[in-house]
């Protein structure tokens, strides 16, 4: 690794987390339901929309009720998306004229969006019109990131509340998410990101005349639209000289803001932020980078806020840095190195002042190994999914720290709103362990920790390993999985292994050299992001409902303090621990062997 | 049930206003105000005033007098700007390394007297299929082969390459890197 590159990765863990204060400050303040002054007419606007929702802001709910606005908000977020795709040839704003989604694709897609996900089966600037981008997903990006927020400020009022029934409003959660701290952030992002280059216009795509004209061949097709074939029968081949590019254009900056800031992940374009127009600059691609884990790295200084001793929030960040940091000084120097294959063929991969070098396969110039290797730890550790270089083409190790990131379960900051509550179930797993081994009941956050909560957590902790090791095994076996894989041989199970570690713990990202766009893949992939998001989210607020009726036992000389150094140590355990038993026999079976192939 | 479809549906209509409506719109607005060039593609004109290209967007050439850029994996053509994508070819399967021997012939041809290592970003796909970038080595690299077709000075030309060359953005950011479409516009501008 080259010290720019030290330089580089040192810069952007020091911003993230010298705004996790003031972010999360400000953060709990809101979810306090204390107005800030510059911002107070944004009250106005928030009293209008409970007014014409109809909706009482000051009815708490109880857990069952928080669950079931939640479930059925995202239900009719999932129907209109999927109703405006297959609609959209209809529909004004599809200056391109593009058709109708087909339905298992919309399906998936309209899945994706509402669980945060935002797996792309399909490429932007080829399917979806301006209004489906606007109107549909940039919407979902919004509420689906302000649900995972809901969720979480609802578990840390089960901390804070005792012997109460009842754990917030999920409309006043969500629209204060959205209104306060999503909005404002994404219209800032919005204007820096079109300062550097991203496009921002409802205009149709842009014709430009070509420099030099590009010719290629293609099946020259007959008047019944089949290919004309020779007296060989082999089909007939024409020149096609094309002069002018297609610059596809639209309405990106908008929905790039808040696909960063709301950790969705979802491109305007097909190949996400390694698209020009989506990150033209090493700034704007810093600014992406930061937005994807600003908001789940300062929801910790939220979290101890909320609870009253900010040392508790610090604990859980610090637990998640250390983790974070660790794999990125394995990506970095695996990208880095280089490919052994390519190197033999005569090209020059060392890194120096002229060139970035190393596996430069599918990543672009201005960004490099380290902002490529770096990209991919941070949109992974977050569940957030975009990608500015392409995971498929990563090395064996590149690519399986990216992988084995999400199949902590997106933990290591995380979702916004759902990493935190991901890694408060875990610390609930390590007091509980913690508690076994020295025979007391264990307690977190002065709330006792008893059977239901445990049987929640396990649920929380064990369906998304069984969602992706179940799909990428039932994948494998069927032919409709087998034959949409790309590369050959231990990669191409990685591929699949990728995809459902993504769909299954809401991440988003892809080994794209997969078909994903089949009923298989679309239908399998949808269902494990519908299980990965609320089989996760339902016990959560469980737990959330549980802990609010309980009363607060005072910290004894049994409590185990969980600020320390030990008790980090202890959550660091439990999740790398249940991450590597789980997933390292799959990885075998993947990446290891590519690595050792590789390198034979 | 209808007691909670009822504000799930006005939230999701007031929702849909303010992120899918308003706040689109109001982008757009400030974006096409303060940062008119940026926002519509960051198009470059000719003297005519027709739009030739893009500042961020790549173009495919393959004539011995220009400056070639990175290899594109868009289809049907490369550098095809309305279907962006990659290769996503793994690192050990037989079409990646058959793909760089064959760009590595190409290069060696147009050029027998360059026996150095070649760049490797010149010989590898980027992620988009749209990268306007080569690394600076990568322009070096190709210097003397458009120095002979254009029977120009190379030193000349080492300067050319020089002042189109941006470094890291604040000095420690991303990658130097040189723009190949403005590489060529310079090149045909010199006669």
């Amino acid at each position: 690794m080259t010290s720019n590159g030290f330089l580089q990765i040192a810069v952007y863990v020091i911003v993230l987390l010298g705004l996790a204060k003031p972010l999360g400050g400000y953060m709990a303040r809101i979810y306090r339901d204390k107005s800030i002054r510059p911002m107070r007419w944004v009250g106005s606007i928030e009293s209008l929309i409970y007014r014409l929702g109809g909706v009482k802001p000051e009815q708490e709910m109880r857990w069952t009720e928080y669950a079931a606005a939640l479930l059925v908000f995202n239900l009719l977020g999932l129907i209109a998306v999927y109703a405006l795709q297959r609609f959209q040839s209809y529909l004004p704003l599809n200056p391109q004229h593009l058709a109708a989604v087909t339905p298992d694709s919309a399906f998936n897609t309209a899945v994706s969006f509402a669980t945060n996900t935002n797996w792309q089966g399909y490429g932007g600037e080829t399917t979806m019109s301006y209004l489906t981008q606007t109107l549909g997903l940039t919407v979902q990006n919004f509420a689906s990131a302000a649900t995972g927020m809901a969720v979480l400020v609802a578990l840390i009022r089960g901390f804070i509340r005792r012997n109460q029934e009842t754990i917030g409003n999920f409309w006043v959660d969500m629209t204060r998410s959205t209104l306060y701290i999503l909005l404002p952030l994404s219209l800032l992002l919005a204007l820096a990101l079109v300062a550097q280059g991203v496009v921002q216009t409802f205009s149709p795509y842009q014709t430009v005349a070509l420099a030099e004209a590009v010719s290629y061949e293609q099946p020259k097709l007959g008047a019944d639209g089949q290919p004309v074939k020779n007296h060989e029968g082999k089909p007939v081949l024409e020149k096609i000289e094309v002069r002018e590019q297609t610059l596809a254009l639209g309405p990106a900056a908008s929905q790039i803001a808040i696909k960063q800031l709301g950790t969705n992940g979802g491109g305007f374009f097909n190949v996400n932020s390694a698209h020009p127009f989506e990150n033209p600059t090493p700034l704007s691609n810093f600014l992406e980078m930061l937005s994807i884990l600003l908001i789940p790295a300062a929801l910790c200084y939220t979290f101890g806020a909320m609870v009253g001793d900010t040392r508790q929030g610090w604990a859980i960040l610090a637990a998640m840095t250390v983790i974070f940091v660790a794999l990125v000084f394995v990506t970095v120097p695996a990208e880095q190195y280089g490919n052994p294959v390519l190197a033999s063929l005569g090209t020059d991969q060392a890194p120096s002042a002229a060139q970035p070098g190393g596996n430069m396969e599918g990543k672009e110039t201005r960004f490099g190994i380290v902002n490529s290797a770096l990209w991919a730890v941070v949109t992974t550790s977050a569940s957030n999914g975009s990608v500015n270089a392409m995971h498929d083409s990563f090395t064996p190790i590149g690519g399986m720290i990216p992988m084995w990131l999400m199949q902590l379960g997106e933990v290591v900051y995380g979702g916004v709103g759902s990493g935190l509550y991901g890694m408060i179930v875990f610390a609930l797993v390590a007091v509980f362990v913690a508690g076994l081994m020295i025979g007391r009941t264990p307690e977190y956050l002065g709330k006792k920790i008893e059977a239901f909560e445990m049987k929640m957590a396990s649920v929380a902790i064990l369906i998304p390993p069984l969602v992706v090791l179940g799909g990428a095994a039932i994948a494998v076996m069927v032919a409709a999985g087998k034959s949409s894989v790309f590369n050959p041989g231990a990669h191409g199970f990685s591929e699949v292994l990728y995809a459902f570690s993504s769909a299954g713990n809401n991440n988003g990202s892809a080994f794209a050299g997969l078909s994903a766009n089949t009923p298989f893949y679309n239908f399998m992939l949808g269902l494990a992001m519908l299980f990965a998001r609320y089989w996760l989210a339902v016990p959560v607020l469980a737990i959330a409902g549980s802990l609010a009726a309980k009363k607060i036992v005072p910290a004894g000389s049994g409590t185990l303090p969980t600020h320390t150094p030990l008790f980090m140590a202890l959550l660091i355990g439990t999740v790398l621990m249940v991450g590597a038993l789980t997933f390292i026999p799959a990885l075998a079976l993947g990446p290891i062997v590519e690595h050792l192939q590789m390198t034979k | 049930m209808f007691k909670v479809i009822k504000p799930a549906a006005m939230m999701l209509v007031m929702l849909t206003l303010l992120t899918g409506v308003i706040y689109p719109a109001l982008v757009t607005g400030l974006a096409q105000a303060l940062f008119p060039a940026q926002a519509n593609g960051s198009l470059i004109r000719d003297s005519q005033g027709k739009a030739v290209g893009s500042a961020l967007i790549g173009q495919s050439f393959s004539n011995g007098k220009y400056f070639w850029g990175r290899p594109s994996a868009t289809a049907p053509y490369p550098y095809n700007a309305g279907a962006s994508s990659g290769s996503n070819l793994g690192p050990i399967n037989p079409a990646l390394a058959d793909a760089v021997k064959t760009r590595i012939e190409a290069l060696r041809a147009a050029d027998p007297e360059n026996k150095t290592p070649v760049p490797v970003d010149l010989v590898t796909a980027s992620g988009s299929g749209l990268d306007p970038h080569i690394s600076p080595a990568a322009a070096e690299y190709q210097v003397n082969r458009i120095a002979k077709a254009r029977r120009i000075d190379p030193d000349k030309l080492r300067e050319m390459v020089r002042s189109h060359t941006e470094g890291r953005q604040w000095g420690f950011l991303g990658e130097p890197k040189a723009n190949v479409l403005a590489l060529n516009r310079a090149l045909d501008a010199i006669r």
